[in-house]
């Protein structure tokens, strides 16, 4: 078993015109930035983006994609910081579903254990409440949430080896194990190839992995941008 | 507390800041708000352990590093550089909102627009809705920590009240505020609404009602 592969072309392949796409990440830090550019250059149309935040620059990332085009739709729990998205937002060229954060969070986390839907009380009695199923447990009113699931996760990784095992650093690991289980073609951006990693420490198992390319992480560069912006 | 953050916050916001985190516990695990609340890291006293949380997966989240020591791998919710404290954990979203949702914070310190007599809080979008609306973790910290203390300017720049009878902004959650901090004092949300827990110096009950939509309850 070896789901390494030679390059961003080749970690990408068959990603089709109207996917939905989960993108790892918070702020700059796991996102798996070279798989979006790379995505942004292969040009599939109509996408639906699943991320925590719509980006900051024109240049790269998420609102490269944007930018381009290429997405019809997506859903965040903060979009704020790219004027990208704001100015697609504004125009009524882009669609938004903004969801609270851990509600999101836990969509994704639902969407890969098999779990079609959960209660919460967040959001209830607000205005990302409305139109959704609503059902008092113990005494408080709760929102039903449904699972997000996806055809496609980029997700970034510090280490991984070739069974697709991966470790994270820091807070980089954020979104990216739960949309490693959620979608049907995960591909894994990672820092380091490792021979073996300790199974002790393993993050996320083999087993939610497709493929896995190495890349050189440039987040230095992207908080740098996103300090300028 | 460095200079800076004095300056910055000004005399008051410093003062209603520091009141806040004096009223911490030892051993309390913290999720801080972004602007205003994040300032309380940096006014624990000595001889207390209060752990940090953040959204983006940390717990024992410490100071802004030096230049030198910046981990590019490690910001806080606002997306800022931070540190690791000892016996510091880092984790992955879902187990992250988990903390939050299921009651294990014991504490949430949120900014807000408006609070009601009811608890009811409002911080994150303004009544016309924001051009670009954007909710993060507002809604899931409001409603899963154990304690949810609001720290605020009592008015707006204009003078109008934020602790309200009822909120007018988009509610960010029903009844979740436990307690709300201004420069005025400390009210706890109560069955009867406002009541003062501490007034600032030279601040009288007369005072804060003249600026308080809602009844404030000596």
């Amino acid at each position: 078993m070896d789901k390494r592969v030679a390059d961003l072309a080749a970690a990408l392949e068959g990603i089709s015109d109207g996917a939905v796409v989960m993108i790892g990440g918070f702020g700059a830090v796991g996102q798996p930035d070279a798989l979006v550019d790379a995505l942004a250059e292969l040009g599939p149309r109509e996408l639906t983006i699943i991320a925590n935040n719509a980006g900051w620059s024109a240049e790269t990332g998420i609102p490269r994609l944007m930018d381009l085009g290429l997405v019809r739709k997506i859903i965040c729990s903060f979009p704020k910081g790219s004027t990208v998205f704001k100015d697609l937002f504004t125009a009524g060229k882009i669609e938004l579903e903004l969801v609270p954060q851990g509600t999101l969070a836990e969509r994704i986390r639902c969407g890969g254990a098999g779990i079609p839907a959960f209660y919460t009380a967040t959001a209830a009695g607000t205005r990302l409440a409305e139109g959704k199923e609503v059902r008092t447990f113990r005494g408080r009113e709760c929102v039903m949430e449904e699972a997000l699931t996806a055809d496609v996760a980029l997700v970034e990784a510090w280490q991984a080896d070739r069974w697709g095992n991966l470790v994270f650093r820091g807070s980089g690991r954020n979104f990216n194990p739960i949309m490693a289980m959620a979608a049907e073609l995960t591909i894994v951006q990672a820092h380091q190839f490792a021979n073996e990693l300790d199974p002790n420490v393993i993050v996320t198992p083999g087993i939610f992995v497709n493929r896995v390319v190495q890349v050189d992480s440039r987040v230095e560069k992207l908080l740098a941008a996103q300090k300028a912006s | 507390m460095s200079e800076t953050i004095e300056k910055a916050l000004g005399d008051d916001r410093v003062a209603m800041t520091r009141r806040l985190a004096g009223d911490i516990a030892d051993g309390w695990y913290v999720n801080l708000g972004v602007g205003m609340p994040t300032k309380v890291a940096d006014m624990i006293d000595d001889g207390r352990e209060v752990m940090f949380h953040s959204e983006n997966g940390i717990l024992g989240m410490g100071p802004t590093p030096a230049e030198d020591e910046i981990d590019p791998w490690l910001v806080n919710a606002g997306k800022k550089a931070v540190s690791l404290t000892p016996g510091a954990a880092l984790f992955h979203h879902a187990d992250s909102f988990a903390m939050i949702r299921g009651g294990h914070i014991d504490l949430c310190v949120l900014g807000g627009y408006e609070v009601a007599e009811n608890g009811d809080l409002a911080n994150w979008t303004t009544p016309s809705g924001d051009i670009l609306p954007a909710v993060g973790g507002a809604m899931d910290l409001a409603v899963g920590a154990k304690r949810v203390w609001v720290l605020m300017q009592h008015t707006t720049r204009d003078g109008a009240a934020k602790l309200v009878r009822r909120c007018t902004y988009p509610l960010t959650a029903p009844a979740a505020v436990d307690r709300v901090y201004t420069e005025l004092g400390t009210f706890a949300v109560t069955e009867e609404g406002f009541r003062v827990l501490t007034l600032a110096d030279g601040v009288s009950l007369a005072d804060v009602q003249a600026r308080t939509d809602a009844p404030i309850h000596g």
